[in-house]
């Protein structure tokens, strides 16, 4: 793929690793440094929640559409917003990529030959942060509370249990397992999720300025 | 013998246990199809066949939202694609394997190839095209209403009084004016179904002619699909 003046660096991780604070705290940095900076989440837009919330009701969704219509949103996404800011020299944050898909969709039986060219048009990251922790941990971090769990993020539509709880646990344990291969697939850099928020913030800033210069992103024109 | 996938099929999809039969109609707008696959649809029933029939942009699931987007035409081109496949899907799961199952007949109006024409066009990447759709059931039999791009404006004109947006290809920006940007825009798509037809077998019908010889040829070529998938009956 061609050089672009942009970096791109997404933050992935179990629900309840704590991945999303982590990358809040990041921009934080950033803009607070003068950065050009950017951020972006997965499945934010209103197509994906109007065909999910469809097709739930419905019970329509396969794993295959389940796919295709996160795809189709990510695919606008990306092609709208990620792909020129790059292009502009932005630093683009990315709250879930598209490992997020080959995880959840693998779990579902998609073919991950098929996965991976699907989103074979999105361009790597240059830095990809797994938050790793114990599955128990993880869990506990979503369940103390007894959540309003949803249908499809519990992986309801697989039948892995009827109880919502128990197909969470089931799910996210086979979610865990496949974002473990796709580190070493793809060199995730592994933070240990476990430790204190302030402490993992500070070894992503470390690792961020070893990677990138970030002197390069300061906004020349004062806003 | 089994029905294949192009590829892999989709997940839980047991190739085995459909017995049905489909049947492709293909061809640009205003070639004939919907009168054509109308007037099978009731030669089969006649014979005692049960039958479905299934086209592009009727999913329960994103149809509606499909249409909206293209009057609107804000989608990129990748969106659009993607946004088609997943609509294909969702019949191909939820209607078009069902009733392949249940023994239907099932007629298509159009199936992958036009999506995959259409894309390339537009600058769709093949590899990333072919594997997008290599869940797709192969069909047994795939027609191909051939109609020279006079006889399409023609008809076109007589039929709605009006050329389409998409159907003339104005998102491609190849001449501010209609007219010539329909001929030049079929003439293309000609020429991607002309690849499509050698590496997906399509069956060539001259549509260039009355509905009445048309719709003779295909019952004909119906009947051998027959023949071999639900004989002996």
């Amino acid at each position: 793929m061609e050089t672009i003046p942009g970096k791109l660096i997404a933050v992935e991780g179990l629900d309840g690793s704590g991945k999303s604070t982590q990358i809040h705290l990041l921009h934080q940095w950033l803009r607070g440094l003068g950065c050009k900076v950017f951020f972006s989440e997965w499945n934010s837009s209103e197509m994906v929640k109007g065909a999910t919330r469809k097709g739930k009701k419905k019970q329509l969704l396969t794993p295959t559409t389940f796919s295709l219509i996160h795809a189709t949103d990510f695919a606008d996404r990306y092609e709208r917003q990620i792909l020129p800011m790059l292009k502009g020299g932005y630093i683009v944050l990315c709250d879930r990529y598209m490992f997020t898909a080959f995880a959840r969709d693998g779990v579902r039986g998609c073919d991950p030959a098929w996965l991976r060219e699907l989103y074979g048009f999105v361009r790597q990251p240059d830095i990809t942060y797994y938050f790793r922790l114990p599955l128990e941990t993880a869990l506990g971090r979503i369940l103390e509370g007894r959540p309003q769990l949803k249908f499809f993020e519990a992986g309801m539509d697989i039948g892995l249990s009827p109880d919502i709880f128990e197909s969470f646990r089931l799910f996210q344990g086979k979610v865990k397992e496949q974002y473990d291969r796709l580190a070493d697939d793809y060199g995730f850099t592994i933070v240990d999720a476990t430790l204190p928020i302030p402490g993992q913030q500070a070894v992503v800033r470390r690792i961020f300025q070893e990677r990138i210069d970030v002197a390069r992103f300061r906004q020349r024109v004062q806003q | 013998m089994n029905k294949m996938c192009y590829g892999n099929p989709p997940p839980g999809v047991k190739l085995e246990n459909l017995r049905g039969a489909l049947m492709v109609i293909e061809g640009a707008d205003s070639s004939g199809r919907s009168t054509q696959i109308a007037e099978l649809s009731d030669w089969l029933e006649q014979k005692g066949y049960a039958v479905a029939r299934s086209g592009l942009t009727r999913s329960v699931l994103v149809g509606p939202d499909l249409d909206k987007a293209k009057e609107g035409n804000v989608l990129s081109p990748r969106t659009m694609s993607l946004f088609y496949a997943t609509d294909f899907y969702d019949q191909l799961e939820n209607s078009i394997i069902p009733a392949l199952r249940a023994g239907y007949i099932v007629l298509a109006d159009r199936y992958i190839f036009t999506l995959i024409a259409r894309d390339s066009i537009r600058g769709g990447n093949p590899a990333w095209l072919d594997s997008l759709y290599s869940q797709a059931v192969v069909p047994d039999a795939v027609f191909f209403l051939m109609t020279s791009t006079r006889n399409l404006m023609e008809r076109t004109l007589s039929t709605h009084y009006r050329l389409d947006y998409w159907e003339s290809g104005m998102d491609l920006g190849l001449s501010r004016d209609w007219y010539e940007s329909f001929i030049l825009y079929q003439r293309r798509l000609r020429t991607e179904y002309k690849k499509l037809q050698r590496r997906y077998a399509f069956e060539m019908i001259n549509a260039n002619r009355s509905v009445s010889a048309i719709q003779k040829e295909l019952r004909a070529r119906v009947d051998m699909v027959l023949e071999r998938i639900y004989r002996p009956v």
